[in-house]
């Protein structure tokens, strides 16, 4: 039987504003246990919730971003539960009314496009950290974390591989670090994707029953768990067995999933309106501000990009893949207004340097503008490609500008057709050999003699010159 | 309506209060007559009334984002019943 | 001292006739002797409340003193104290120090009114009768076996006895109105959202509301003076202009328009109670005022919609009590869950327990729709019932409870018809409405009979004139506890 996979996923994004969402403590990462745990954040009896401004507005410009329906009047929930690290026993959530609902993600894989929608993103809060070393059988709780501002966003059951997962999960990633509400930075959990996954036979239209799979927070991990676990129902169901609605975690050590023992309770989580928190409303002004301050979003810029510098889609695509990867291109385009060959530059020597370096653009020791003088050396001609990739090596080591360095390593192409004729006849004169097994038909003999000319000019040879230049001369 | 032993001991659970089959049925009999005095709002037409969660009709205020709380774990902890490494500790958390 | 109204009291201070910790000491003093037959306090520390009255001295000395300054006051222990035991009545916070204070205690404490211990109360402020506190029923000052009512039972009782000028109450369904009622003092319990609930310990959040309680009208317009006012630490918290509550005491009633609830003077209501508010109404009459009659026809819902959704509140505000930051801890437990089971089990009382389970049912899936919406939809409807009769009147009035005191144990079996005692307190409520209960008379056993009355939205300065004219006119709320006085002239010889 053939098989197709039906994912969902839900990402609960870390809002990067500097305080929690319902108290006045620090949501900075790594602080010691419980330093940034205020009486609002531990659950004091007494204590009461005062949403953040920031949080809400972060909320916002994820709506707008994603073309989403901004619902003005929405509304706080409680979501009841108990777990040590959830300080009051339930958690601030919104259920039937979340400030944002509807909008789509353009996603891209490979050479394709798709457009996934979104069911809702709403505010609410983090929990407490649980750490499982032993303290003599008992578990140690951390409610830093505690009341740090989450947006958790829902997709439609839309996509149909681990790879389209991945290219939602990175669109989205892409999106709140572009937007600013989110640093993204998954080693620390401010971006957590569980994925919800379900199989069924091709041309089924119900949906399977689907395993939820929790907390991945890597691509690679989301990618991995994805791809087991639907091998795993598969196998199941061919194997005649079914499979029953449950939440699962990843060993990233054994590559398989596993069922979560801690959450064998029937869930009725008792959803109702906090009445410590009345409805939050969003006005026009406020909005439409929020709107007028938003950046230019990845896939406008795409588009531009295409159209301005006649970079192709998926190049496009590559090159706004975080805006600080965009804006540097776009520096260095406009810098050199060579958009396709500044395009090649980014997304080639400048990426792989970066990456053996691990760095990321951001840390990038060349600069967009010297990287845009670099291509306008290329395009007039003064750099080969090879010569310029020694540039760079220059720029990358710090050794000053583009043409300091061209200058200072005799690194400029030489095009003067009476030098190069007369380093020709040099070459042609000391390799006979050469030239008559040329002329017997050889073509080898021709690379042999472009790679002695070359090497006589020191590497400063304009290679398409010397190809025509010794062409005429043998003929 | 009335609840079974089950449905106390669903609720209890959902509550987290420890209840044994002897208290289950005594509670049983004092929550049903509390839900004989609850039944008498089922009859009432609401329909088309709008649901009154707050006693005023006002919306919520927003806080500026900014950092106001200073670290206070020492006096928190002060009154935990355990901690450890300014940890608070609880039995074994199994996931 | 024991008889002196808080602005006796508080001239008395100006003038330096007596300083605060005299004073203090005094009611401490008084607070011995009467306590242990009355149980009127949970936590009583007496260095604290002569240091606290220290400070109010120096106040006083260095020309600071505002209105109330040096004059001492009872908090119910329902708001945390900072330093002080805050056990809201319940073995869950037996030993809970609190590490802040509550709004309402940070204003007192501004004001330089020395807290003289926290007062006892039903157990997180769930009953009618004071008996379901883990410290001990409080017995009412006029009949020792006798409840005080509740949930501020030992407020109302400590004010009764005169073991202090003035105490704190909260109110979520009658338990500042109900016992004052049956204890013979003033309470009002403020329009929802003008008293911060920051450091109150949550019943039911959206019906609790914090108020005074005090022999006279007059004194708790004072005290609503100090207790009310914006607080940005509460999302419910109304920012409004800052109010002077003292300032239409003394307008007269002339044309005064009492609305009376045809619902509130029917079958439930005991004799002596009706003919106790008939006379007032009638003394009202003296005073300027006309009656008219109104219907509040779905106040009848108001204790089932009030028993679906303050216990709905309650079992989700009461889940942060489990053994891991702070209080009560089962001692032996096999695993977290078990620790959880347990620590609820025996720290929370059967009263506590039971509502509990009441709204984790009445939220659970598939009931939810049934039981929480509808009472939020009859919510409304008691509430636009309130609006529809204030176009017809300026003040509501009717009794505060249906009978008097009852004696100890006498309904504790029966949670039923322990709740039906709020009847008449819980639509204001509902509707976020203030309302207050002051002396009109006393039953043939000699029981204290409150009067209600429930006024529009802040409408508090008007109630509280209306009150005064009428406590200008008679003189219950001036008795005193026989056995109070009896214990206390004992003391004294």
């Amino acid at each position: 039987m053939k098989w197709e996979t039906v994912i969902g996923l839900e990402v609960h994004t870390q809002l990067a504003t500097k305080s929690k969402i319902f108290s006045g403590s620090s949501t900075a990462f790594g602080a010691a246990p419980n330093t940034q745990a205020s009486a609002v954040d531990i659950a004091l009896p007494g204590v009461l919730p005062v949403l953040n401004k920031g949080a809400v507005e972060c909320a916002i410009k994820f709506g707008l971003a994603i073309g989403a329906t901004l619902n003005r009047i929405n509304i706080f929930d409680r979501k009841n539960y108990f777990y040590p690290d959830l300080p009051k026993g339930y958690q601030i959530s919104q259920l039937a009314r979340p400030i944002v609902e509807g909008g789509a993600l353009r996603i891209q894989v490979g050479d394709s496009e798709r457009t996934i929608n979104l069911t809702r993103a709403h505010m609410e809060e983090d929990a407490g950290k649980s750490l499982h070393e032993d303290f003599h059988g008992m578990t140690g709780i951390d409610l830093n974390r505690a009341g740090t501002p989450l947006l958790e966003i829902v997709s439609e059951p839309e996509m149909r591989s681990s790879a389209e997962a991945v290219a939602y999960a990175r669109a989205l990633h892409t999106l709140v670090t572009w937007i600013g509400i989110c640093d993204g930075n998954m080693q620390e959990g401010s971006f957590r994707v569980d994925a919800n996954v379900s199989v069924r036979p091709v041309g089924q239209a119900e949906f399977g029953t689907r395993r939820e799979i929790k907390n991945l927070n890597s691509f690679r991990f989301l990618q991995q768990a994805i791809d087991y676990e639907v091998r795993w129902q598969i196998e199941t169901l061919e194997d005649g067995g079914r499979i029953e609605q449950a939440t699962v975690l990843f060993d990233p050590d054994t590559g398989e999933t596993r069922m979560m023992r801690s959450k064998e309770d029937a869930h009725d989580y008792r959803y109702f309106p906090d009445p410590d928190l009345l409805p939050v409303k969003l006005d026009e002004d406020w909005i439409e501000a929020v709107r007028a301050a938003l950046p230019e979003l990845p896939a406008a810029m795409q588009a531009r990009f295409q159209a301005d510098y006649s970079v192709s889609a998926y190049d496009a695509g590559v090159l706004t893949g975080s805006r600080a990867l965009a804006d540097y291109f776009e520096a260095a385009a406009k810098a050199c207004g060579q958009g396709k060959l500044a395009a090649n530059w980014v997304m080639g020597e400048l990426s792989a340097t970066l990456n053996k370096a691990e760095l990321d653009i951001t840390q990038s020791p060349v600069s967009a503008v010297q990287l845009g003088a670099l291509v306008a050396r290329i395009h007039d001609g003064t750099l080969s490609g090879k010569l310029a990739k020694q540039v760079f090596e220059g720029l990358w080591e710090g050794a000053g500008e583009v043409d300091a360095i061209i200058e200072a390593r005799g690194l400029r192409q030489m095009s003067d057709a009476g030098e190069l004729e007369k380093i020709i006849d040099d070459v042609l004169a000391a390799n006979p050999k050469s030239v008559e097994e040329f002329r017997a038909g050889k073509e080898k003999a021709f690379n042999a003699l472009i790679g002695q000319v070359m090497r006589a000019s020191k590497g400063t040879a304009n290679p398409a010159q010397v190809n025509d230049l010794l062409k005429a001369r043998l003929q | 309506m009335s609840l079974s032993p089950d449905d106390v001991k669903r609720i209890a659970r959902l509550a987290r209060i420890e209840i044994d089959d002897v208290q289950a049925q005594a509670t049983q009999g004092q929550l049903n007559t509390i839900f004989d005095l609850i039944a008498t709002m089922q009859a009432v037409d609401t329909s088309g009334i709008a649901p009154m969660a707050h006693a005023q009709e006002v919306t919520q205020r927003l806080r500026a984002d900014i950092v106001t709380e200073t670290d206070r774990h020492a006096a928190f902890q002060a009154v935990a019943p355990a901690v450890e490494n300014d940890l608070y500790l609880v039995p074994k958390v199994i996931e | 001292m024991s008889d002196a109204s808080l602005s006796a009291l508080a001239a008395q201070l100006a003038a330096k006739q007596v300083s605060s910790r005299e004073l203090a000491q005094q009611y401490l003093d008084r607070i011995a002797t009467l306590n242990p037959s009355i149980n009127a306090f949970i936590t009583l520390d007496a260095d604290k409340t002569l240091a606290e009255a220290a400070v109010a001295d120096a106040l006083i000395a260095a020309g600071k003193a505002g209105p109330l300054t040096g004059v001492p006051i009872a908090h119910k222990d329902i708001f945390c104290t900072d330093g002080w035991l805050t056990t809201c009545g319940s073995k869950m916070l037996h030993n809970f120090v609190a590490p802040y204070d509550a709004h309402v205690i940070q204003r007192f404490k501004a004001a330089g009114m020395p807290s003289l211990g926290k007062t006892n109360m039903d157990e997180f402020a769930m009953g009618s009768s004071n008996e379901t506190s883990y410290f001990g029923a409080v017995k009412n000052p006029w009949n020792t076996t006798y409840v005080p009512g509740g949930s501020s039972g030992g407020a109302a009782a400590c004010v009764a006895a005169r073991m202090a000028p003035a105490a704190t109450g909260t109110d979520t369904g009658g338990s500042i109105r109900q016992p004052a009622a049956l204890c013979g003092i003033t309470g009002l319990k403020p329009t929802y959202g003008l008293v911060s609930r920051f450091g109150m310990i949550a019943f039911a959040s959206s019906l609790d509301q914090a108020g005074p309680m005090a022999p006279s009208a007059k004194d708790c317009a004072l005290l609503l003076n100090v207790m009310t006012g914006f607080d940005p630490n509460d999302s419910t918290s109304l920012e409004r202009e800052k109010e002077d509550y003292t300032r239409d005491l003394d307008q007269p009633l002339t044309g005064l328009r009492v609305g009376l609830p045809r619902e509130f003077f029917a079958e439930g209501l005991n004799n002596e109670v009706a003919t106790a508010v008939e006379a007032a109404i009638a003394e009202l009459k003296k005073l300027g005022a006309t009656t008219v009659e109104i219907s509040l026809a779905n106040s009848k819902l108001a204790i089932p919609v009030y028993y679906v959704l303050a216990p709905a509140e309650a079992s989700s505000n009461l889940s942060r009590f489990d053994g891991v930051r702070y209080g009560y801890r089962a001692p032996e437990y096999t695993n977290l869950d078990d620790m959880y089971c347990k620590t609820r089990a025996q720290g929370f009382g059967a009263e506590v327990k039971r509502r509990i389970m009441i709204g984790a049912y009445v939220l659970s899936h598939g009931y939810y729709d049934a039981y929480y919406l509808q009472a939020q939809k009859i919510r409304r409807l008691i509430a636009d019932d309130f609006s529809a009769a204030f176009k017809t009147c300026d003040v509501i009035l009717g009794p505060t409870a249906p009978g008097t005191a009852f004696k100890l144990g006498e309904k504790s079996d029966d949670p039923v018809e322990m709740y039906l005692n709020d009847l008449y307190t819980i639509p204001a409520n509902l509707a976020g409405l203030p309302g207050m209960s002051l002396p009109c008379g006393f039953d043939a056993k000699g029981l204290p009979i409150g009067l209600q009355l429930v006024g529009n939205y802040f409408s508090e300065a008007k109630m509280l004139n209306v009150a005064h004219q009428f406590q200008r006119a008679t003189d219950w709320h001036k008795r005193l506890p026989p056995q109070g006085e009896a214990s206390g002239a004992r003391s004294e010889g």
